[in-house]
């Protein structure tokens, strides 16, 4: 069974007690790649690579993984599941960072 | 069918429950139906206790305490000594099976006849003195006494049965006395 | 101890079902004694310790524990065994429905015992209901030789793909647990037959990761719960076909109750537990002397067998429903409301009332289960009962 499968109809309200895996229980890893958490975002971090080190901390610190590290060890964020917590712009210890409007 | 029902009396320590148990273990061996159930309260050493076994040639569905018993085993020699106190409920005819000395039973015996019971004794206190050096086992040696008097299983079942329980000192010691019980239990009313 | 089939021996009630657990061949035992079940625990351990049963034996340091030990142990796909009764059940009852509801197959030996207060350690269903509305499968002996098939029963039934529910089997203190009975066992063998290794539909697998006991929002728990519900029922009707496969082995055939002559009787009694062989005596001297008298004594408590039961009493005249339990404040004994409920919605307009007895392991004697069932012929013959709860025997 697929994450996609398990979680759609959930998602969508299109289902029965059918549909549901047994007692609550979650028969595959990484249901969450579904939900894009992304849509909760009220701000979202913009970064300057001018100013970036390559320090890492925003890598290790965002709690839901959406900074990307990239082959050079510079990030970039993956807006599918930003939640805008703004943990990134807090860490930065160059200010590399700043928090926007959406 | 035909249906015997067994009341134990003694006092707690002494072991009503596993005589009771045994008995029930000897029957069904046998190939008979037997059923054996304990009445637990608060358990003390020395209070009065009861068990209970039935034994019949067809499964036994009844589950309840015995009330008119067709037997009552008094195992302890004190208690034996005023079988009145115990063998309420036990029918015309029924058999009393006391840790009395054949000679000092004259009062009991003329209590026994005046009600119509059966009565059994032998001493099993004596010959457990004897026997052991001072211990006091009566639960073993009275049912091997109850089988001798009411034929209930044969000295050989039980003491397979004892077998299958103890081991080392603890069965030769039993069996000793059960053999001895089974030669010397005297009816004394009969 | 490898025992000849067919060969009659005697046993302790809490012995045979330690028998039945041994050879049904269980992974995991996790338990924390009491009276009056110690004597399963005692029994499964020194199996563990002579090498007699290849099991982990983990004596845990509370109920609550010791359940929540069975759950994990049966998600990794063990098949599980744990036994209590009274106070041990209730310390357990959180973890009762965790157990049901996440869909864990485990066998539960529940030596039916009051709960405090006063203290009492003898006979009363009064433990077991507030499991009543768990999911769990609730059956009932009715002598030794039942505690210990039913066992074997309840783990078929437990592990049925379309089931994957605990079941408890409930044995009466002491009446059961204490007494020595005839048993005629099943063969190693045939038990091997019966229940060969579990194969756990999902279970906890490094390799192929997922996550058990997931909360669940208000948009997805009905339907959670509606699932529990389905197989609750879904046990009620694979149960024939478990129970005659066992008959098979065993020549023993289950059904959702015992009866005696109820099918034509007037007057019929209904019941749980041991109490059922007394009246089973007591109705045959009855029916000996022309009483059309009959007794039910309900083996499935959960899922409720109504369809049965309504097919059994539909001629039947009047109904005394006895428990050894009380729903304080409530209408009377849980078994009595569940059939009332029964019978008002499918129709059937007798006399009922309940006869409440035997709580704190007072005796039932034989006598009294004639004076009950003469009281259930005296409410057929006028149509009517004069009182709706009694109870029995209280000095009141």
């Amino acid at each position: 069974m697929s994450a996609k499968k398990i979680v759609e109809p959930v998602i969508k309200g299109q289902f029965t007690y059918k549909d549901l895996p047994i007692a609550a229980m979650i028969p595959v890893p990484a249901t969450s790649l579904e939900y894009k958490t992304g849509v909760w975002r009220t701000r979202q971090p913009k970064i300057d690579y001018g100013k970036c080190i390559k320090c890492l901390l925003c890598w290790v610190f965002c709690p839901d993984a959406a900074i990307k590290r990239l082959e050079d060890d510079s990030v970039n964020v993956d807006y599918e599941y930003c939640k805008g917590c703004g943990v990134c712009e807090t860490v930065c210890p160059v200010k590399a960072i700043s928090m926007e409007e959406v | 069918m035909v249906l015997i029902e067994i009341r134990w009396h003694g006092r707690g320590g002494q072991g009503v429950v596993t005589g009771s148990n045994l008995l029930a273990r000897a029957s069904i061996i046998e190939g008979n139906y037997a059923q054996h159930f304990p009445e637990f309260g608060p358990e003390r050493a020395g209070a009065p206790v009861r068990s209970y076994t039935r034994i019949s040639d067809e499964p036994i569905d009844i589950h309840c305490g015995i009330y008119e018993p067709d037997i009552v085993v008094i195992i302890d020699p004190v208690m034996s000594k005023t079988p009145e106190d115990y063998a309420y409920g036990l029918k015309k005819g029924g058999d009393l099976v006391l840790n009395l000395s054949p000679d000092n039973s004259e009062k009991v015996a003329k209590w026994a006849r005046e009600n119509g019971y059966r009565l059994h004794v032998v001493d099993a206190r004596k010959i457990s003195l004897e026997e052991t050096g001072g211990r006091e086992i009566y639960n073993v040696p009275m049912l091997s006494a109850l089988l001798r008097v009411k034929k209930l299983a044969s000295l050989e079942t039980l003491e397979k049965v004892l077998a299958e329980r103890f081991s080392g000192k603890v069965l030769e010691m039993n069996l000793k006395l059960s053999r001895r019980c089974y030669e010397e239990v005297k009816t004394i009313v009969g | 101890m490898a025992r000849q089939a067919q060969e009659r021996i005697a046993i302790m009630g809490d012995e045979a079902i330690a028998l039945a657990v041994k050879q049904s061949n269980v992974d995991v035992i996790a338990a924390y004694p009491i009276t009056p079940q110690t004597i399963i625990v005692e029994r499964l351990s020194e199996y563990v310790a002579n090498g007699e049963l290849d099991a982990a034996f983990i004596q845990a340091e509370s109920e609550h524990s010791a359940l929540s030990i069975c759950v994990g142990a049966s998600l990794a796909g063990a098949r599980v065994f744990t036994s209590t009764a009274s106070q041990g059940l209730a310390l357990m009852h959180e973890i009762v429905y965790a157990t049901s509801s996440m869909r864990v197959p485990m066998v539960m030996a529940i030596a039916n015992r009051s709960l405090n207060a006063p203290l009492n350690i003898h006979c009363e269903h009064g433990d077991v209901m507030p499991e009543r509305d768990s999911g769990w499968v609730h059956l009932f002996a009715t002598n030794v030789q039942e505690a210990y098939d039913l066992t074997f029963i309840a783990f078929k039934l437990s592990e049925h793909p379309d089931v994957q529910l605990p079941v408890s089997v409930n044995l009466d203190a002491f009446i059961l647990t204490h007494s020595v009975e005839p048993l005629t066992p099943i063969s190693d063998e045939d038990a091997s037959k019966f229940l060969p290794p579990r194969q756990p539909l999902y279970s906890i697998d490094f390799d192929s990761p997922a996550t058990f006991g997931t909360m669940a929002l208000p948009d997805t728990y009905m339907e959670f719960k509606y699932q529990l519900k389905e197989a609750a029922e879904k046990a009620g009707q694979v149960y024939p076909e478990v129970a005659g496969e066992y008959a098979r082995i065993s020549g023993r055939r289950y059904w959702y109750f015992n009866s005696y002559m109820a099918d034509d009787a007037d007057a019929v009694v209904l019941v749980l537990g041991s109490t059922y062989g007394t009246l089973k005596v007591a109705a045959r001297r009855l029916r000996e002397g022309g009483l059309k008298v009959g007794v039910v004594g309900l083996t499935m408590f959960r899922p409720f067998p109504e369809k049965q039961l309504v097919e059994l009493l539909k001629n039947a005249k009047s109904l005394i429903v006895m428990d050894r339990a009380y729903s304080y404040g409530g209408l009377g004994g849980p078994l009595y409301m569940e059939v009332l409920a029964m019978l008002y919605r499918n129709g059937l307009r007798i006399p009922v009332m309940n006869v409440v007895y035997g709580l704190g392991g007072r005796d039932f004697r034989l006598d009294e289960a004639e004076a009950v069932l003469k009281i259930a012929l005296d409410g057929a013959r006028r149509g009517r009962f004069d009182e709706h709860v009694r109870w029995w025997g209280v000095r009141a």
